[in-house]
């Protein structure tokens, strides 16, 4: 039968597997038990441990969904449920660099378009994807809040403001 | 008149983040006054310093304080709002990332007013990643030095802050979104009442307050009612962080007393229009305010004001548009980002806002429809006030102001199939769409 959801995580052949099962290493499990003397809930320490899990293994898999879950007693369902709710939250893998350009208006005026196509064309993907050697994703966001430095472009946690097309090929030449 | 420096007195110092350089400055004195006085006196001095809401709605901060029962069963709580994802909009980012004590000082007089549990936490937009390191910083400075944690300033009073990291959504800005979301759940906005601050996050009594608004009350305490109403015309007072950004030389935030005109800060502090061209539309508070066109803008930037000429000042998110600028290309922008931002719960705004941008980007395309402009009217009338939140309200703002203002361009497109010759689109129409 045909895949009708390629992206589903709980397409039965992606179903956690026990072979495929993640665990924090010590450093980070210590800063998940911090995480948790700062709520009441248990439930309320799920975001922050979703984003400690996604600067563990850059995105958050099935695998990463049933051991968060298991962590803080809640069903898998639950846990994706915010995940697919957030936008921050990769669903798939991205390159080592995430390249995230702002296109909403104050962006748009400055000519954020020109450095969103012009990644797309230079590195010949579409939005969302990752080039072949993984180092590349580009996506297009929403307002960053950065406006008055417009265009914006955020690599991973950083923003790189004021853009344009030449710097964004200079900062990509930096990211290698 | 002139920009002054009151909430961003801190910023341009040398390492302006670190908690000596703020207390050099007098920081945390009001914090110490505060402490020695009564939590009703606080209340009664911000009443009295007609402090508004600056995240957008412009509610009395001193009366939202004060709806907080005394005797609730649970704990009450303090959520700082720092959400700031309204586009056309950037001044919390400045004073987190700029002069973080002054919004814990500002977070510790609000919590020792309203009663908190020793807990609290700031919901910065998890985009902030750089705030949210300086904000981390600042706070363990602060317990340090025993200005949070237990007993602080030596005295009986324990409180802490945590940083509760968002991860991109624009409705966890809405109150009880944020509340969801604090709580570990998609940020869907609650059904009010009951209102937070009765029942908000953790079922406690909640007051939710925006980062400028907390940045206000230090000043406050410190120099008193009277002080801040020096700033601004009554019922509008204190200062005020204006961003400005699209077609402006210099574009960015300025500080003023509330109520500086915005043709004079588009003009005279801003440096004028880019590439002197001429002026199309100011939208006056963030993207979901309705937007002013050149004859409209000799107004000064307060909440009342604003208001009477048909938009609102929310979140002071000034983006400018020139001549240039191709209206339903822009209108089409916000309908996209208001599209994307629906979180999905209500039906006139998950189906309507999704609507309009396929509305407005077929007239883009040149396949717009005759009827459409009045479609479009007719759609924004089904959505507005027909959801729980706000958010549905917010993404028609552009569109009714500018289907109504704008009338002739919309219809050019139809006949022309193409944009009026002056303005410009500023993406490819064949371009690149991310796979779903």
């Amino acid at each position: 039968m045909a895949d009708l959801h390629p992206d589903n995580p709980y397409a039965p052949d992606r179903f956690a597997d026990r072979s495929k099962a993640v665990e924090f290493p010590s450093d980070a499990k210590a800063r998940f038990d911090w995480i948790l003397t700062r709520y009441p809930t248990k439930e309320a320490a799920l975001l922050p441990t979703l984003h400690l899990a996604q600067e563990q293994w850059g995105w958050i898999s099935p695998e990463v969904v049933h051991y968060v879950g298991g962590l803080l007693d809640l069903s898998p369902a639950t846990v994706f449920g915010v995940v697919s709710f957030y936008n921050m939250y990769n669903q798939k893998p991205v390159g080592k660099y995430h390249l995230q350009v702002c296109t909403n208006l104050s962006c748009m005026i400055w000519r954020a378009y020109d450095i969103y196509e012009h990644l797309c064309e230079k590195l010949d993907l579409t939005p969302g994807q990752t080039t072949p050697d993984g180092k590349y994703t580009v996506t297009e966001v929403e307002c960053l809040g950065s406006c008055g430095t417009a265009p914006v472009v955020q690599v991973n946690n950083d923003y790189h403001e004021s853009m344009d097309v030449r710097k964004m090929d200079d900062l990509l030449a930096r990211l290698k | 008149m002139d920009p002054i420096k009151v909430l961003t007195a801190n910023i341009d110092k040398l390492n302006s983040t670190s908690i000596d350089v703020y207390v050099e400055g007098g920081g945390y004195e009001a914090a110490r006054k505060a402490l020695q006085m009564k939590p009703e006196e606080i209340i009664q001095v911000v009443k009295d310093s007609e402090l508004r809401g600056r995240g957008g709605a412009g509610f009395p901060t001193g009366s939202k304080w004060s709806f907080v029962p005394k005797n609730a069963p649970k704990p009450t709580w303090l959520l700082c709002n720092a959400d700031e994802s309204e586009p056309g909009t950037f001044k919390d980012r400045v004073i987190m990332e700029k002069d973080p004590h002054l919004l814990i000082e500002g977070m510790i007089i609000s919590a020792f007013a309203i009663g908190s549990n020793p807990m609290s936490y700031i919901y910065i937009r998890g985009e902030f990643y750089y705030a949210a390191t300086v904000l981390d910083k600042a706070l363990d400075e602060a317990r340090a030095k025993g200005f949070l944690g237990k007993g602080i300033f030596g005295g009986s009073f324990d409180f802490d802050i945590t940083v509760a990291r968002g991860a991109g959504a624009y409705i966890c800005g809405e109150e009880t979104g944020l509340i969801e979301s604090v709580e570990g759940h998609r940020g869907q906005p609650r059904v009010k009442p009951p209102f937070p601050a009765v029942i908000g996050v953790f079922g406690g009594p909640t007051v939710v307050n925006n980062v400028e608004t907390i940045a206000c009350v230090p000043g406050i305490i410190k120099n008193g009612a009277e002080w801040f109403k020096g700033f601004g015309t009554p019922k509008n007072t204190g200062p005020k962080l204006y961003c400005v950004s699209g077609a402006v030389k210099k574009p960015g935030v300025y500080e003023f007393p509330m109520g500086v005109n915005l043709k004079e800060l588009i003009y005279d502090h801003c440096g004028g229009i880019l590439g002197d061209r001429k002026l199309k539309a100011v939208i006056p508070g963030g993207a979901s305010a309705p937007m002013l066109l050149p004859d409209e803008i000799d107004l000064p930037l307060n909440f009342d004001a604003v208001m009477k000429a048909g938009s609102m000042l929310g979140s002071a998110g000034i983006i400018v548009l020139d001549e240039s600028v191709c209206i339903v290309d822009a209108v089409w922008r916000l309908a996209k980002f208001f599209a994307h931002e629906s979180c999905g719960q209500c039906t006139p705004c998950r189906e309507g806002t999704n609507w309009m941008e396929s509305i407005l980007d077929r007239m883009e395309r040149g396949n717009g429809r005759q009827q459409d402009a009045d479609l479009l009217l007719d759609m924004a009338d089904n959505i507005g006030g027909k959801s729980l939140c706000a958010l549905g309200d917010a993404a028609i703002g552009p569109v009714i102001s500018s289907v109504k203002k704008f009338r002739d361009e919309y219809l050019y497109h139809v006949t022309h199939k193409s944009c009026l010759p002056e303005t410009r689109r500023y993406r490819r129409l064949d371009a690149p769409v991310a796979a779903h």
